[in-house]
């Protein structure tokens, strides 16, 4: 596989966290691009996390959370859907790939479950390739802009 | 009798139990209206309505904290607004008095600006303006311009479906006939293009931002004023640089904060000194959120918004299989 990639995830302490886990006690081969970030719960995250970590460099950022009816605080989950599913459909509109942000469901006990959703998802970011960022070039586009007006800007 | 006398009888007659009625007044020009804080009745008679009311009073609804009890007048759009607040418990029913009217269409400011740039002729030497008859009629540098009020309108007016206040106490004159289909041809005709393009956009928009907040301080539904967290240090949702990513970052705060929220109003696009599309990120939140649970902002008092609800098994949204 080619260069490692910037995958950021974001997992509930309770089902996918421990998910991963399993996963690594059973010693089950991953690929190593994902960077995990435990939260409480999937009602915890934030759209803004993703955005923020798809606008500050991630190529790709996967949430996972307990499986709808599971969650070890009953609701969270659902709220987390609803705002998770409405973030996946703006992604598009500022230019970044749907395909850049995934959320799923993983349990505690679903080892290799874990296993085959970073493999996909790992795989379909390294499809996508390296994220556009808004800020690239910013620089010498302020400079160009700056000689437009004819204002001196030492080299 | 007119609109704008009949609207005038009535906050006179409701004043007494008000602590305060906001409409538009003259501005600075004459093209210019201004919000009008009326307390008294002597006020009553520097009362403006006319397609250049551009504000969407609902903004100020919430500055006032909930002991007082304040007059909003309001158009079509602007009383979404008003329901959005009240569904989401940010203002109070017994509080707020709505005096609601019928409007055609308001006009954009920076549509005659560029109409009068392509005469020749400078917005700033307007010196006198007349509304009516779908004309806008204007005295600049001498000359008598008339402007077509179809070529200058708001882009918003044009899709309008809610011309008449949606929700009002008192409303004055006579409701327009009329909703216009909305497909959300702007956002699709935008998504024609390909992510690189798109994103090209953003940062040519993005760079003309001076991070002055005035999209955020027009927005009827930004309610946490000093507590917005794009200025706080801890969290640091956004430092203090200028780059792209802060200025971009900002306006998906907003995005995001708005989510099943926005009435549209378009405030946050017509508050921007660059010009920047702002509307655009939000009518594509609106689209979305009508395409997954069929509900558009600040039409029914008692729905609760979607973000803040849930079904054990949503209608719409695929459970992601892998």
């Amino acid at each position: 596989m080619d260069k490692e990639m910037r995958i950021v995830g974001f997992l509930c302490n309770w089902c996918s966290y421990g998910g991963a886990d399993t996963a690594g006690v059973g010693r089950f081969l991953q690929p190593t691009d994902l960077r995990i970030i435990r939260l409480p719960c999937s009602g915890r995250i934030d759209p803004l996390f993703v955005l923020k970590t798809l606008i500050g460099g991630a190529d790709g950022v996967l949430v996972s959370g307990c499986h709808p009816r599971d969650c070890h605080y009953s609701e969270g989950n659902y709220y987390a859907r609803r705002r998770l599913e409405v973030l996946k459909r703006f992604l598009p509109v500022i230019g970044i790939d749907q395909g850049r942000f995934e959320y799923t469901w993983v349990s505690a006990s679903e080892g290799q479950r874990w296993q085959h959703v970073v493999t996909t998802f790992t795989n379909q970011i390294h499809a996508l390739g390296p994220i556009q960022r808004i800020g690239k070039d910013a620089q010498a586009r302020a400079c160009a802009f700056g000689r437009t007006l004819e204002v001196d800007i030492p080299a | 009798m007119p609109v704008l006398d009949e609207l005038k009888a009535q906050i006179a007659r409701r004043l007494p139990e008000l602590d305060m009625v906001i409409g538009w007044g003259h501005g600075y020009d004459s093209l210019h209206r201004t919000p009008l804080f009326i307390e008294n009745e002597a006020d009553i008679d520097k009362l403006v309505f006319d397609p250049l009311c551009v504000h969407n009073l609902a903004t100020y609804l919430t500055r006032h904290g909930n002991a007082k009890k304040i007059g909003v007048v309001v158009k079509g759009c602007d009383s979404r607004s008003v329901v959005e607040l009240l569904q989401e418990k940010l203002v109070s029913r017994d509080n707020v008095v709505i005096f609601g009217l019928p409007c055609e269409g308001v006009a954009d400011l920076g549509k005659v600006k560029r109409a009068l740039t392509d005469l020749g002729l400078d917005i700033g030497r307007v010196r006198e303006t007349a509304t009516g008859g779908g004309k806008l009629t204007l005295t600049v540098s001498g000359k008598e311009v008339v402007l077509p009020m179809s070529e200058v309108m708001a882009d918003k007016c044009g899709r309008c479906r809610y011309h008449n206040a949606v929700l009002h106490d008192e409303f004055a004159g006579t409701p327009v006939e009329g909703q216009a289909k909305d497909a959300y041809a702007d956002v699709a005709s935008f998504e024609s293009q390909t992510l690189e393009e798109r994103m090209e956009f953003w940062r040519e928009q993005m760079e003309r931002c001076v991070r002055c907040y005035a999209c955020r301080n027009a927005c009827p539904l930004c309610v946490c004023r000093d507590y917005c967290i794009a200025q706080s240090r801890d969290p640091g949702w956004v430092s203090q640089r200028d780059g792209l990513e802060e200025k971009f970052f900002f306006q998906m705060i907003h995005a995001m904060h708005l989510a099943g929220r926005c009435t549209e109003c378009g405030e946050c696009e017509r508050a921007c000194p660059v010009d920047i599309p702002l509307l655009l990120l939000k009518r594509k939140l609106g689209k979305e959120i009508k395409d997954l649970f069929d509900y558009s902002a600040g039409t029914e008092l008692e729905i609760k918004p979607p973000l803040l609800a849930f079904k054990v098994e949503e209608d719409n949204i695929n459970e992601r299989g892998w």
